[in-house]
């Protein structure tokens, strides 16, 4: 090696102006959004002032605030309620759909025969579905539960199935070649493939348990013990206390949009070596 | 009297179900250690050929005996097979030590156990330093070196090449096919290795076996009797040029005689 001090290169004017952008990007990203909430914020509270609309009709966002710190307790309590179904609900249909797709996966008999039902399920409006539970089964939680899971395993099944079918032939082949059995080849290679399907099921099925929990929760209406947000919600609309139903609402979506972007992350978690959807692209 | 071949292809044929005749009428023994080159213009059915020795196809006519080998009632062999395809095939997820791993895993061989074996496959490729990368950061060649050493870590005794160093630079493909014949001597492997370099094939095989296109067929049989070891003085003699002259000639006839082009 020579000890002549590298001499400085400039950097090339494109690359640098491709280096800015990217800058930019990334600051935009999390900027934009965010400056349009804050402007609807206000449009909302200078429409509320300047057409005189009442606060029980269209409370101003200070009035949500409000409400939203006084109920503070009470809410929390709702959310934990929905959450607790939420969460319940998304386990057992990932449990359930992928050890589904797995039976699926391994006879095509078993899947021609039963996907049919999956699909039935999933086309059929929880919405008419869930009184009908709520008649059959006791427990109002067991209720809650089952209405959710029912919206949720579907988009689990469907894509896992679909990845488990989808691995590489060429691969398959040599699971064959080198007397794999069919455990092996289930592990080794239709699960991995499987994963980035699997994950994309996830990111839809976390938004659905949410809702499935919430709608089910206005069939079940009153009473018993399970008082989610969605009974809030009820409960402050016979009160006429508009800024609470607005208060849980706005919970629901900020919980709604925190389960996506921790699906978001999962995803990223698993398959930022590998994956086409998720590796950086350097080139 | 001749000792058995190791495998005995008979009539077979192969119609895919689009309609394209793969293969017809196909006959060939391959003999025990023998290092046999399957030549041929694209698309005549060399790829096919492969996978149905390795019992990846079915066939639509003739058979595959294995004389030598015990044989389970899906027809399929009890000798070691390896098989690199045409393309890597290598599983995105893993590293490649868990690709080159995996023969040996599939078998129960622990991580550390197999360590030293991997290793020893992936210096062989020269892929030493790259143990713990994953595939998509590998260029088109290193990826075919690690499908290599993938199959190289069973120590088979059948060895299936398909194309393996087509993707390769002319030094990296000289040095592999040296190291490719000092294994086969050591190792006392059989092997069957799809080509479309003529020279590449007479530098290699003890026999390179030509193919016309629709149908699939073999149209010549050429011995390559040069002794072994061969060396890169070998790649400049007469004899050489003489086995490239032969098979050339086969191949264009070949060409002439598919329904190509
Ligand atoms: N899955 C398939 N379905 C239908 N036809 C196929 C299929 N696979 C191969 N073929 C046909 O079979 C013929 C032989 O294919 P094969 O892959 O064995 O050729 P090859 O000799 O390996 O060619 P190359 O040198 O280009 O790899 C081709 O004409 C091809 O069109
Ligand atoms: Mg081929």
């Amino acid at each position: 090696m020579s000890d002549t001090p590298i001499e400085e290169i400039d950097i090339d004017p494109v690359e640098m102006r491709k280096a800015q952008a990217l800058k930019r990007e990334k600051i935009g990203r999390w900027l934009l959004p965010l400056i349009v909430v804050v402007l609807s914020i206000v449009a909302w509270d200078r429409l509320c002032v300047w057409n005189d609309i009442p606060h029980y009709i269209i409370p101003r966002p200070g009035r949500v605030l409000d409400s939203l710190i006084t109920d503070w307790s009470l809410l929390i309590g709702s959310l934990g309620t929905t959450l607790l179904i939420t969460f319940s609900a998304l386990a057992i249909a990932i449990v359930g759909g992928v050890g589904l797709a797995v039976l699926f996966a391994q006879s095509k008999w078993i899947e021609m025969t039963f996907f049919p039902y999956a699909v039935i399920l999933q086309v059929t409006p929880i919405i008419v579905i869930a009184p009908l539970i709520f008649i059959y089964v006791e427990s109002k939680f067991a209720g809650l539960l089952i209405c959710a899971w029912i919206v949720a395993f579907f988009p689990i099944l469907s894509n896992t199935t679909m990845g488990l079918n989808s691995a590489d032939h060429n691969l398959r082949d040599m699971m064959k070649l080198y007397g794999a059995s069919r455990w092996q080849t289930l592990r080794f290679l239709r699960l991995p493939s499987a994963l980035p399907f699997f994950l994309g099921g996830l990111k839809i099925a976390g938004g659905l348990s949410l809702i499935g929990a919430i709608v089910a929760e206005f069939v079940a209406g009153s009473g018993g013990v399970g008082s989610g947000l969605a009974f809030r919600i009820l409960e402050a609309s016979y009160r006429l206390n508009i800024p609470r139903m607005f208060a849980a609402i706005i919970l629901i979506s900020v919980t709604g949009v925190l389960i996506f972007m921790f699906m978001t992350f999962l995803s990223w978690l698993f398959l930022h070596k590998w994956h086409e959807s998720a590796v950086k692209r350097e080139i | 009297m001749e000792e058995a071949p190791l495998l005995s292809i008979q009539q077979i044929g192969k119609t895919f179900s689009n309609g394209t005749v793969a293969l017809r009428g196909m006959t060939m023994d391959i003999e025990q250690g023998s290092f046999v080159s399957l030549l041929g213009p694209s698309g005549c059915g060399k790829s096919t050929v492969l996978k149905i020795i390795a019992g990846l196809g079915n066939l639509t006519t003739g058979r595959v005996n294995w004389p030598t080998s015990n044989v389970d009632n899906l027809g399929r062999p009890d000798c070691e097979i390896s098989f690199v395809f045409q393309e890597p095939t290598l599983m995105q997820w893993a590293t490649v030590f868990e690709n080159v791993w995996l023969p040996l895993r599939l078998k129960g061989i622990s991580r550390s156990n197999a360590k030293e074996r991997v290793e020893e496959a992936l210096d062989m490729v020269g892929l030493h330093d790259f143990a713990s990368s994953y595939p998509r950061e590998l260029s088109g060649g290193m990826k075919m070196r690690v499908s290599i050493a993938r199959a190289l870590i069973t120590r088979p005794k059948l060895l299936l090449m398909d194309e393996p160093f087509a993707a390769l630079d002319e030094i990296t493909r000289f040095k592999l096919n040296n190291d490719l014949l000092g294994l086969w001597e050591k190792f006392n492997w059989t092997v069957i290795f799809v080509t479309h370099s003529v020279f590449e094939s007479a530098y290699l095989s003890s026999r390179i076996v030509v193919m016309a296109a629709r149908p699939g067929r073999v149209v010549e049989d050429i011995d390559v009797g040069a002794p072994y070891p061969r060396d890169d003085e070998f790649r400049t003699s007469t004899a050489y040029n003489g086995y490239c002259r032969e098979a050339s000639n086969a191949l264009h006839s070949a060409m002439d005689a598919g329904d190509h082009l």
